[in-house]
């Protein structure tokens, strides 16, 4: 069966939403709105964050023990499942984030060669 | 992977969804903010969050062993298709519970006896110290123990941690309730120890107890402290008159004890003088060794030690003996020589299991057919290979696993039966349990037999050859035809294979026919043992010490039984004929030489006037002993025809011959000669017996000695009534009430006990011999109903066109017999290769006996017969017109 691509999916490394929606649990617990709405935001909107793709990533990274859950209310009292960050999470955080900083500067250094020193 | 939702799936589930829906009414609300309606918000909500169905798969696939949820998944598929199809699930199942139960009820048996370690901390390191010695021509295995040799070994052993000496016997117990006699095992300090297992109450002997002159002191059974003391706590330091004699409690052993031989109710100190040890040879030894130490570095250690004994003890009367050391696991004496049995039926019971396996494989073929639909449609649905595989292969786990759940229920039933009916000789019969060992062999032999008859169907149907015939299957809707003579020739080699086992099984159970028939034919030395009734009596030094007294007593007791109303004769002996707990020595004859090496040992008994008479032994020369030889103390005694044919080539040749017991002893003159009992059983040769007056001046090196255990023999037709047995107490009481009978039962026990074995080993192949025929045939009979069922439309048009009625019925009774004679020429090859295995157990027939293999192969063929005229006759009855309408 084909299956619809999120943006993220399609545009971005894969793992990169894992790494942002670790980032915007640094910040303290939230459900999955927030952290959809606080990525687009951050992003200023170039991120999409397609629904589809967060909840399955939300639960393929508590499995992975990086983020713990609990049910909560909601600003507008709302029963919904908060996601914490765990020890753990914030370890995996730091190293995708060196990681993704490598990659980010080795693309950057592709698209952007600096001028060959002329012989 | 989450395994924790992986087994509360529902619960994530439900989890999963909650969220999501609460993540709707969230972006919902917010759009509402926004100033949609709420029907449209919650629709843009909807959307954004996309195909709810596929987040869920996508979470639930994070969660799941694909492999363990689909091969439930197919569990639950393969319950439904069996419950679909109640006839073939039960038969199928029934057979394999037959069949697993079976071979469990006696895998249990030989694990209990053969395999399981005995019950003993550190099992290996407990070993029995023999000495084999060589008599005539023969070396015995187990020369008895002396103490000589305790005392020796105990003194300059390097190999041994603990070392002990034991006897059996019994003790008469009084002064507690009735009278009785109760097993005795009599054992030096370090026989316990040497065990290694403590009392559960109280403690071990110590040096001080097994000392002559201290305090005497009794350790009792587990079973014994519950029955005569209620398993008081406070038994010990009571005192209990033990061969009217104190003894004062000190311990009791715990329920799981166990030892060699009848459980013993008592354990008491040999008390042995160790600073002047007899030099009689009356025991066994048992030791521990020390850590580290081999069996082999054991033997060079007794072999080191022998001679010191000798130069000790024995001067040169031993070296005749050429004793080696024969130090060994104490297991091969537990156990003994039912090893060889037990594997034998364990064997036939595998045979059975095996056939059941090829009935059932065929069943599944037979189905595997019906269901080619099926598969060919989940083929299609894109299931493949594997899968397909996989479903057949749960299924037949599945049938095979109820049948191991019901088996394991049959087992535990038939155990319960077996143990009932199985010989007394059979070692640790209550260590045989159905324990987690044999469940685990259940579920091993069940996976094993699943696995085996599932490969069958498999090799079919998820065959590439299946595969290419899809199309057809899912077109047509009809049967998988152009499959149908390879199945044919599956089912036919199954059908083969089942009565050619089947034969192997019924020529096994027709050799032990064989064997017990021929055993019955030997005439045992003694007639009519139905009304010869017997019971033992012992009379202790506590009661009556002179030994005169204790003839006369015997004697007297002799005399009040014999006026008992229907009783034509009476007599007592020492060890009955057949009794296999008889007494051994060499018994030379005056004037022979022997050589170099000692003389035969021979079995030795002492005897009241009258025995032959009693048991009806004929004397083939000279006379019975009277009375007043054995008051008297005369130097007489009667030898059996076999040793008399040995030492002097003949009967008559025998009388005036002198013998004496032992090394040494006053030479006894021979006044007669009896016919031969067969002691020993009536598949070995004839003992050569000595039979001593039951009373004797002077025995071996002993002073007078007098038996004060002997078995009484009373001819008479009351023999076993409650009656009879009523006026033989009263008898024997009027004369002391203080003397309790014990081993009361009929000559005939004995001797049926004698070749309890051979029985039992008969009964149980007999029971795997049937249960292989009556599954054997259903094999047949499944085969031909299939195939006359398959072949009814050509059976309609045969008979339309005019073929007679007989010879369609002998079309298919011609197929099956064709197989059953393929059948029973593969049985009879393997089975011509296979029974000399189990020759140890026949008498009077070769493994190889012609007459029962065609015995076992016209039962098999007669059985086949029936076996496939039932389906023949219903083919022969078939409606052509409506057959062919039908169509």
């Amino acid at each position: 069966m084909p299956r619809g691509h999120s943006p993220l999916q399609s545009e971005m490394v894969q793992g990169t939403l894992d790494m942002l929606i670790l980032r915007t649990l640094v910040l303290g617990p939230a459900h999955g709105q927030t952290i959809a709405h606080a990525i687009e935001q951050g992003s200023e909107d170039v991120l999409q964050v397609e629904h589809g793709s967060l909840y399955p990533a939300l639960h393929r990274l508590h499995h992975r023990g990086w983020i713990a859950s609990f049910w909560g209310t909601s600003e507008n009292n709302r029963k919904a499942k908060y996601y914490r960050l765990t020890p753990e999470g914030r370890k995996q955080l730091a190293s995708h984030k060196s990681r993704w900083e490598e990659v980010v500067r080795a693309i950057s250094r592709i698209m952007n060669p600096a001028p060959e020193k002329k012989r | 992977m989450n395994w924790r939702r992986f087994f509360t799936r529902a619960q994530a589930d439900a989890e999963l969804r909650q969220e999501l829906e609460s993540y709707i009414d969230i972006t919902a609300e917010e759009y509402v903010a926004r100033g949609m309606t709420p029907d449209e918000a919650r629709l843009a909500a909807q959307r954004k969050l996309g195909n709810l169905t596929r987040i869920q798969e996508e979470v639930y696939e994070m969660n799941t062993a694909t492999f363990v949820e689909a091969t439930l998944r197919e569990f639950r598929h393969a319950m439904r298709m069996l419950r679909l199809n109640p006839a073939f699930s039960i038969t199928a199942i029934l057979t394999l519970a037959l069949g697993i139960g079976a071979t469990t009820a006696i895998f249990s048996v030989v694990y209990g006896v053969i395999i399981k370690p005995l019950p003993y901390p550190k099992p290996d390191t407990v070993v029995w110290v023999g000495h084999s010695a060589l008599f005539g021509t023969v070396r015995t295995p187990n020369f008895p123990f002396s103490p000589q040799w305790l005392v020796t070994y105990a003194e300059n052993n390097r190999t041994f941690q603990e070392l002990g000496i034991w006897t059996r016997g019994t003790a008469a117990i009084t002064e507690l309730g009735d009278a009785e006699q109760a097993n005795t095992l009599f054992v030096t300090q370090g026989t316990l120890p040497a065990l290694g297992i403590p009392p559960t109450l109280g403690r071990w002997f110590s040096h001080a107890d097994d000392q002559p002159g201290a305090p005497e002191t009794v350790i009792l059974s587990s079973a014994y402290w519950q029955r005569r003391f209620a398993g008081d706590p406070g038994v010990i330091g009571r005192v209990m008159t033990i061969d009217s004699r104190p003894r004062e409690v000190i311990g009791v052993m715990p329920a799981r004890f166990s030892f060699l031989g009848p459980s013993a109710d008592l354990i008491v100190p040999l008390r042995l003088n160790l600073a002047q040890p007899p030099p009689d040879f009356n025991y066994a030894a048992v030791a521990r060794l020390k850590p580290g130490v081999t069996l082999a570095e054991s033997n060079a250690d007794v072999a080191r030690m022998l001679p010191i004994y000798k130069e000790k003890y024995a001067g040169n009367r031993m070296d005749s003996l050429q004793l080696l050391p024969a130090v060994r696991p104490l297991k091969d004496d537990v156990v003994g020589n039912v090893g060889q049995l037990l594997w034998i039926l364990m064997g036939g019971i595998a045979i059975v299991l095996l056939i059941a396996c090829a009935n059932v494989a065929n069943l599944l073929l037979v189905r595997a057919e019906s269901r080619g639909q099926e598969l060919a449609v989940r083929t299609a649905l894109g299931a493949g290979r594997l899968d397909v595989a996989r479903a057949l292969m749960v299924e037949s786990l599945t049938l095979s696993l109820a049948g191991a759940a019901i088996g394991v229920g049959l087992a535990y039933g038939g155990l319960r039966i077996l143990l009932a009916h199985a010989p007394s000789s059979l070692p640790r019969l209550n260590e045989i349990t159905i324990d987690l060992p044999v469940l685990v062999f259940a579920v091993a032999t069940s996976v094993v037999s699943g696995l085996l008859f599932g490969l069958v169907p498999i090799a079919k149907l998820a065959s590439p050859k299946f595969v290419v015939h899809l199309p057809e299957f899912i077109r047509s809707g009809t049967r998988w035809a152009s499959a149908g003579k390879s199945q044919h020739r599956s089912q036919n080699f199954l059908v083969v294979v089942q009565v050619a086992l089947a034969l192997v099984l019924l020529i096994s159970s027709g050799l032990m026919i064989r064997t017990f028939q021929n055993l019955r034919k030997v005439e045992p030395g003694f007639t009519a043992p139905a009304t010869v009734q017997t019971l033992r009596i012992s009379i202790t030094p506590g009661q009556l010490a002179e030994p005169e007294r204790v003839t006369r007593m015997q004697s007297e007791i002799l005399d009040r039984l014999a006026a008992i109303p229907g009783v034509t004769s009476a007599a007592f002996v020492s060890t009955l004929p057949m009794d296999p707990f008889g007494a051994n020595s060499i018994a030379p004859a005056e004037g022979k030489d022997y050589g170099n090496v000692a003389p035969p040992i021979r079995t030795i008994k002492f005897i009241s006037p009258g025995l032959f008479k009693t048991v009806g032994t004929r004397l083939i020369a000279g006379r019975d002993l009277n009375w007043v030889e054995i008051y008297e103390q005369r130097n007489v005694a009667l030898v059996s025809e076999s040793f008399a044919r040995q030492e002097w080539n003949s009967a008559e040749n025998a009388i005036g011959k002198r013998i004496h017991v032992g090394v040494t002893g006053p030479w006894q003159q021979v006044v007669g000669v009896v016919a031969d009992i067969y002691d020993d059983g009536a598949d070995k040769k004839a003992a050569a017996i000595v039979y001593w007056p039951a009373r004797t001046q002077e025995f071996m090196i002993g002073p007078p000695f007098v038996p004060r255990s002997v078995a009484f023999a009373i001819r008479s037709s009351r023999t076993g009534t409650e009656s009879f047995l009523h006026d033989i107490r009263q008898a024997v009481s009027a004369v002391n009430p203080g003397l309790p009978l014990f081993q009361v039962r009929s000559l005939q026990e004995v001797y049926d006990q004698s070749m309890v074995q051979t029985s039992f080993t008969l009964v149980m192949l007999g029971i795997a011999g049937a249960m292989a025929l009556l599954i054997g045939i259903v094999g047949i009979y499944g085969v031909l109903a299939y195939a006359v069922m398959q072949r009814q439309r050509e059976v309609g048009i045969r008979l339309a066109l005019g073929a007679a009625p007989g010879a369609v019925k002998g079309m298919f009774v011609y197929r099956g017999m064709i197989l059953s004679a393929a059948g029973i020429v593969l049985g009879v090859a393997v089975a011509a290769g296979i029974t000399r295995w189990m020759s140890s157990l026949l008498f009077g027939v070769t493994p190889i006996d012609a007459a029962t293999f065609a015995a076992a192969a016209a039962v098999l063929v007669l059985a086949a017969l029936a076996a496939s005229y039932i389906p023949a006759r219903r083919a022969s009855i078939v409606d052509p017109v409506k057959t062919l309408r039908g169509e």
